[in-house]
């Protein structure tokens, strides 16, 4: 039986679902954390910092919801702040000078919607975050392993290619926001995720998306993984810096 | 989001219908006056909070001359939802153009420069492919033709009938801002009442300069899902020009009646 638009939206959210950590610990084979946007303060919702792919030295940065009630309340169910979209492009920039790829991890159900983070600036960090990073001259690669929440989520996949994992959804908003604003009824939630389009399926035949990837749940499909992970950054460092740049632009230009 | 638009609508084209002397209220400060008393700017006698003007008006409080380019770009017919198409058509009357921006070259005095004003009235002035569309060629043109540009922002952000298209203009239009930038042109971005997701998230704030009229709504997240989120009340002013101002987000606010000055000198110093 294939399954419903809104059974791949409660899949994505599932407390099942590998957890950033274990992925990042998965694909490198060495990982330091690097903490903090040197303004303001360091977002545990995002998990980032520098690691080795097979002796490859890359930057990943992340977006990640929590393992507990604790950790979840600290990472906002993984809705990061001005902070944290500061902190992963400024290790984003930081990898350009570097010369290292990127690698962005995005599990979040959308930017965090609070107080303080408008305050902070959470608009401004977020344009910056697309428009900065959609010029970084180094490979750039995302992966929306679970929720990928509208702008919270697009400000960190603007590089060369969005990947998106088999049990994983990319929308505007959460089907029960659209839902409330469409019929203003949030348990009409299943029938929004249909006509949203928000699936890997939905999303490759859009060009919105470039790769689904089987679900990463063993040894073996991270390893798959970590494999077209560095076919693809081989791929990407054998282009001229224009050439990406150029490649990545027509990615972008071409959405009507 | 995009909610509550039709009420809105209706509300502006039975205020446009208002006599001179029947009285207003200020949505700010909720003062009462002569609608005459707004003046030519639309602006609140005692606090000064510009009212939602849609395109025709503001460029003639800014343009000495107007040209509007790519007048005729409308969304993709595979957007075929029957509701959707029929807001689209209620927009279109109300508001006389195609898509919810207005976009093209004006003068002030002998300064060319681009222009877009996003209009509130087309589906909450939110951003559909189109309007990314004619924002994208619009920084494309002055990009090749060296011009500077002006956006006058106004938006309830996605448009979300379009779906995850409209969350990807927000990543084209700004590929277009930093094209422009890198050929060393000046970007004015004016937000205006109100100024709220995706585009806040977007082009809204990627200017050289961002300035704003007071009392403007200015944000990311809608009162209604903070409020939700924190289960608690936000200040009052908590997504106000000042409050921006004061956090540093915003250059400087500028009054309607002063907008047209402050830009000109803006434009003849860069
Ligand atoms: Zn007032």
């Amino acid at each position: 039986m294939t399954k419903s638009a809104y059974d791949r939206v409660m899949a994505a959210r599932s407390s099942n679902k590998i957890s950033i950590h274990d992925l990042v610990a998965g694909l490198t084979d060495d990982f330091i954390e690097l903490h903090g946007d040197r303004a303001y303060g360091d977002d545990p919702a995002v998990y980032a910092g520098i690691g080795t792919i097979d002796g490859l030295p890359v930057t990943i940065t992340s977006i990640q919801k929590g393992f507990d009630t604790d950790s979840n309340i600290e990472r906002h169910f993984g809705s990061a702040e001005p902070d944290g979209y500061r902190k992963a492009l400024r290790l984003m920039k930081q990898a350009e000078k570097f010369n290292r790829p990127i690698i962005n991890l995005i599990n979040t159900p959308g930017a965090y919607p609070g107080v303080d983070a408008e305050y902070h600036g959470q608009g401004y960090m977020i344009a910056q975050s697309i428009m900065q990073g959609l010029n970084l001259s180094v490979p750039y690669i995302s992966i929306i392993v679970g929720e990928g929440g509208s702008g919270g989520a697009l400000a960190l996949a603007v590089g060369d290619c969005v990947w998106a994992m088999e049990n994983s959804v990319y929308s505007i908003l959460s089907p029960e926001g659209y839902a409330t604003i469409l019929w203003k009824d949030s348990s009409r939630a299943a029938e929004a995720a249909e006509q949203m389009g928000l699936t890997p399926e939905d999303l490759i035949e859009n060009g919105i998306i470039d790769k689904i990837i089987p679900e990463v749940c063993d040894t073996e499909t991270i390893n798959s993984l970590k494999n077209e992970l560095l076919k693809k950054i081989n791929e990407l460092k054998k282009l001229p810096k224009d050439e990406l740049l150029d490649n990545r632009h027509k990615r972008y230009r071409k959405f009507n | 989001m995009t909610q509550n638009n039709s009420e809105e609508q209706d509300l502006q084209t039975l205020m446009d219908k208002i006599p001179d002397n029947l009285w207003v209220k200020c949505p700010f400060c909720k003062a009462s006056f002569y609608r005459k008393k707004l003046g030519k700017y639309y602006e609140c006698p005692e606090c000064s909070f510009g009212f939602r003007i849609g395109h025709e008006k503001r460029i003639s409080l800014i343009c000495d001359e107007f040209t509007p380019i790519n007048a005729d770009l409308k969304t993709s017919s595979r957007f075929d939802d029957e509701k959707y198409l029929s807001k689209l058509d209620k927009s279109r009357k109300i508001t006389g153009l195609n898509e919810g921006v207005q976009t093209g070259i004006g003068k002030i005095g002998q300064q060319s420069f681009g222009i877009a004003v996003m209009d509130w009235r087309f589906i909450m002035g939110s951003l559909g492919t189109a309007t990314g569309e004619k924002l994208t060629r619009l920084f494309e043109k002055c990009t090749d033709e060296n011009l500077p540009v002006v956006v006058f922002s106004a938006s309830g952000g996605a448009r979300m009938q379009e779906g995850i298209h409209s969350l990807m203009q927000m990543a084209k239009v700004s590929q277009a801002v930093a094209d422009h930038s890198k050929k060393g042109l000046l970007y004015i971005s004016v937000l205006t009442d109100p100024t709220t997701g995706g585009v806040t998230a977007s082009f809204a704030m990627e200017g050289d300069i961002n300035i704003s009229e007071p009392h403007t709504l200015i944000g990311f997240a809608g009162r209604r899902v903070i409020e939700k989120t924190i289960q608690q009340r936000p200040p009052k002013d908590f997504q106000r020009a000042e409050t921006l101002l004061k956090n540093g987000f915003l250059d400087a606010i500028v009054k309607r009646s002063e907008m047209k000055s402050t830009l000109a000198k803006l434009l003849a110093w860069n």
